[in-house]
């Protein structure tokens, strides 16, 4: 390995890269713009919930009821119906998620001890019709929990003490989404940006016909893959640095580990990203092929497999298995962990460790990829 | 015209099909997705980790540990014993939070002091998180509300039932909620992802490859040689772009097909209507990707651009984001997206089983936004051609 030689291949692909104006701008622009679109516009947060009312009882209980749903920061009531059909209608249209209905006799039944509320609930986002159905079965329940102790009071009984739950959450404590997934979100923009950049890189002197001038020269494969690396290990670098200032400064995530082990983790993982494309690039003749390939090994795994939104321990034992095999799933869990939960070293070196042997593997398969097409 | 349209499209498809490698890529991917999003991607929280703390070591304090095991959403992964372990299984993750039971649980309960159960959440996931905080308060409620009427009763012999409102609450709960669940009554997370991956990857695939395709051979340069032949520009065009436009429509059936046979998702509407409007849809992002083609001048810039446009065409789809959560200004902007018609239409088709009367908004805009943009696209095309 010559040192000259790696440098002229590395300022080769910086020209590359640099001349492309619009590519480089593209690649510059990525992690503001998917910082944006996940941070603004994604929430998983579910409040608002567009309701309908039908009141069938019309008694000062199903009233009180009602109040209580109106009183409530989850529920916006946009409307009070006076038929079944239109509360259907809505629900079918997706007007509204959900629909309260309080069937006739609901006063009558809640001294009697069985008051029934009707809700119907618009399944198709099943997440969001979880949190909206938890919301508004509380609601009723904290109506039933009035109800009960003035019928005790009624009764002259002393109430009993009750038991509440005193719920605490850690880490990210608004349990606001931008906070969990932003810290995710730079190593899914890392994995993207990485196989964009490096998918092509080979392929595309393959068809342009360019390589083979590369391999008359005395450039051994390791220089080539090395120096094409260096390049765009630069684009990634700042990319990643856009991304954390941007997380901290406009996002305002919590920033509460060290900056060391995520600026070493960051480089391990763009070595690894970088790899994965060069060596995607190595094996396919075509760009189109690369791309296609590209997106297989790198930007689906990372999206999906990452845990960057959907947690990876609620998928089947297999898919579970699978994910380690992909870099990004160690590096969300370290930038999630520096970022919202302050863990340093001694709770990630696993990861890191991973990351490692990852950049190992995937190095050298490469650079013997490159040697067989090279022979 | 119609000789030379045929043999253009012979080559496009050839072109496509022709090496094995591309055919696996081509139809692979879509398969991969619709698997994983089948199996692995979900919201749902069925069996959180949790830590048990008891510090009260009482029948009471048992009880209710046996309520959170019985309730089914709960697995007791991890028994701490001092503040430091709390941190430990939370810092590791191990679990997702940890019910801590203080001294004197069964003390309180017995006197009718109020008492405070504690619950500390791993907030990382706030969806997991708000959903496990939800299910502990309704466990905790529902034991509570037990204890408030019952007292004498056996506490373990209560049923527990939090969904439902079963002749065992009706005495304890005046008013209890009967929730129905429309179009997706298990709740499956899949039921929603798996018709919408099938939205997706007709976007992705054939705005990608119709850009590629077209800047290939500008890269190439046989381009030209295209250009000298007698071919009209809108033979091209049609060359370039109905051959992945077939992918696409295979994808489409491929995805269907497997989101019915593997998944059991329902279809309850029409297949002829969600063909009709996967043509339409079809006509906006085969355009897009003609007018990427016109934009960029190498297969990078072509990627890159169509990473520019799938991405917030994805995110602003209500795909796996609720629109209705965004902000106002955001939601607005979504109406721009033609993915979120065709993804409110291959929704509604397959699991609401609604039809033209309910839909025709939305097709009504997939068809003038893709006249728009293919009329657009084709006039660029010819201009760059020339």
């Amino acid at each position: 390995m010559s040192f000259r030689r790696l440098r002229a291949m590395f300022v080769k692909e910086l020209h590359h890269v640099t001349r492309d104006s619009l590519s480089l701008a593209m690649a510059l622009a990525m992690p503001m713009m998917m910082l944006l679109l996940y941070g603004y516009a994604l929430s998983l947060d579910v409040d608002h919930i567009q309701s309908l009312v039908y009141d069938e009882d019309h008694t000062s209980a199903s009233r009180n009821l009602v109040r209580q749903f109106q009183g409530s920061q989850y529920f916006d009531i946009i409307g009070y119906v006076h038929d079944y059909h239109t509360v259907e209608r809505a629900i079918d249209s997706g007007k509204i998620l959900i629909g309260v209905v309080i069937p006739r006799g609901f006063a009558k039944d809640l001294d009697g001890g069985s008051g029934k509320v009707q809700l119907l609930v618009d399944g198709s986002d099943s997440n969001t019709a979880s949190i909206a159905m938890g919301y508004a079965e509380s609601v009723v329940q904290g109506y039933s929990t009035g109800v009960r102790s003035d019928v005790i009071n009624r009764n002259g009984t002393h109430p009993p003490g009750q038991i509440d739950a005193r719920i605490r959450v850690w880490y990210n404590s608004s349990l606001e989404s931008k906070n969990f997934i932003v810290p995710g979100l730079i190593g899914v923009i890392l994995v993207i940006l990485a196989g964009q950049l490096t998918s092509l890189t080979v392929a595309r002197e393959w068809e342009m016909g360019t390589m083979e001038q590369v391999l008359s020269t005395p450039l051994r494969p390791a220089e080539i893959v090395l120096g094409k690396m260096g390049a765009y290990f630069l684009v990634g670098l700042v990319d990643a640095v856009i991304s954390v200032v941007v997380a901290v400064t406009i996002f305002a995530v919590p920033f509460r580990g060290s900056l060391l082990v995520l600026a070493v983790s960051t480089c391990l993982f763009l070595w690894c990203a970088l790899f994965t494309g060069i060596w995607v690039s190595a094996g396919s003749r075509t760009q189109v092929q690369a791309y296609q390939f590209g997106i297989l090994v790198s930007f689906l795994p990372g999206f999906l497999l990452s845990g960057f939104t959907f947690s990876i321990d609620t998928m089947p034992k297999v898919i579970q298995g699978l994910s380690y095999f992909f870099p990004a799933r160690y590096f969300v869990t370290i930038a999630k962990g520096v970022f919202l939960k302050g863990t340093g070293f001694r709770a990630l070196w696993v990861e890191m460790l991973f990351l490692v042997l990852y950049g190992t593997l995937i190095f050298w398969r490469t650079v013997k990829k490159m040697n067989q097409k090279v022979a | 015209m119609r000789e030379r349209l045929r043999v253009i499209l012979r080559k496009e498809f050839i072109q496509a099909l022709r090496e094995p490698r591309m055919r696996f890529l081509l139809f692979f991917p879509p398969l991969l997705q619709l698997v994983v999003f089948g199996y692995a991607v979900t919201l749902d929280v069925d069996h959180a980790r949790i830590g048990w703390m008891d510090m009260d070591h009482t029948p009471e304090s048992r009880a209710l540990e046996a309520r959170f095991v019985g309730s089914g959403r709960f697995d007791i992964v991890a028994q701490p014993q001092s503040e430091q372990q709390t941190q430990q299984v939370l810092d590791r993750g191990q679990v997702h939070g940890v019910v801590r039971v203080l001294p004197g649980f069964a003390h309180d309960l017995a006197r009718g002091r109020p008492i405070e159960v504690q619950v500390l959440l791993d907030g990382t996931n706030s969806n997991t998180a708000s959903l496990i905080s939800a299910y502990s308060q309704q466990v905790i409620a529902a034991y509570s509300s037990d204890v408030l009427t019952g007292q004498t009763k056996n506490l373990q012999t209560i049923k527990v039932d939090i969904r439902g409102s079963t002749g065992t609450h009706t005495m304890l709960t005046p008013a209890a909620p009967e929730s129905r669940v429309w179009f997706n009554p298990d709740l499956y997370s899949r039921n929603y992802f798996v018709p919408g991956v099938a939205a997706n990857i007709l976007l992705m695939v054939t705005l990608m490859l119709t850009s590629q395709a077209i800047i290939r051979e500008k890269e190439i340069g046989t381009m030209e040689q295209l250009m000298v032949t007698p071919m009209r520009p809108i033979e091209l065009m049609l060359g370039k772009t109905l051959p992945f436009a077939v992918v696409g429509m295979v994808n489409l059936l491929v995805i269907t097909g497997g989101a019915l046979l593997i998944f059991h998702v329902p279809f309850r509407g029409n297949f002829f209507l969600l063909l009709f409007c996967a043509a339409l849809f079809l006509m906006t992002s085969l355009g897009a990707g003609l007018l990427l083609s016109t934009l960029s001048n190498t297969q990078q810039q072509a990627n890159m651009g169509s990473f520019f446009v799938t991405t917030p065409a994805f995110v602003m789809s209500g795909f796996m984001f609720p629109i209705r959560n965004m902000p106002v200004a955001v939601q607005y902007l979504s109406y721009l997206n033609p993915l979120r018609y065709f993804m409110e239409i291959v929704r509604g088709i397959f699991l609401k089983g609604v039809g033209i009367s309910v839909l025709w908004p939305q097709m009504l805009c997939l068809f003038v936004y893709g006249s728009t943009i293919l009329t657009f696209s084709a006039v660029r095309f010819r201009k760059t051609l020339d």
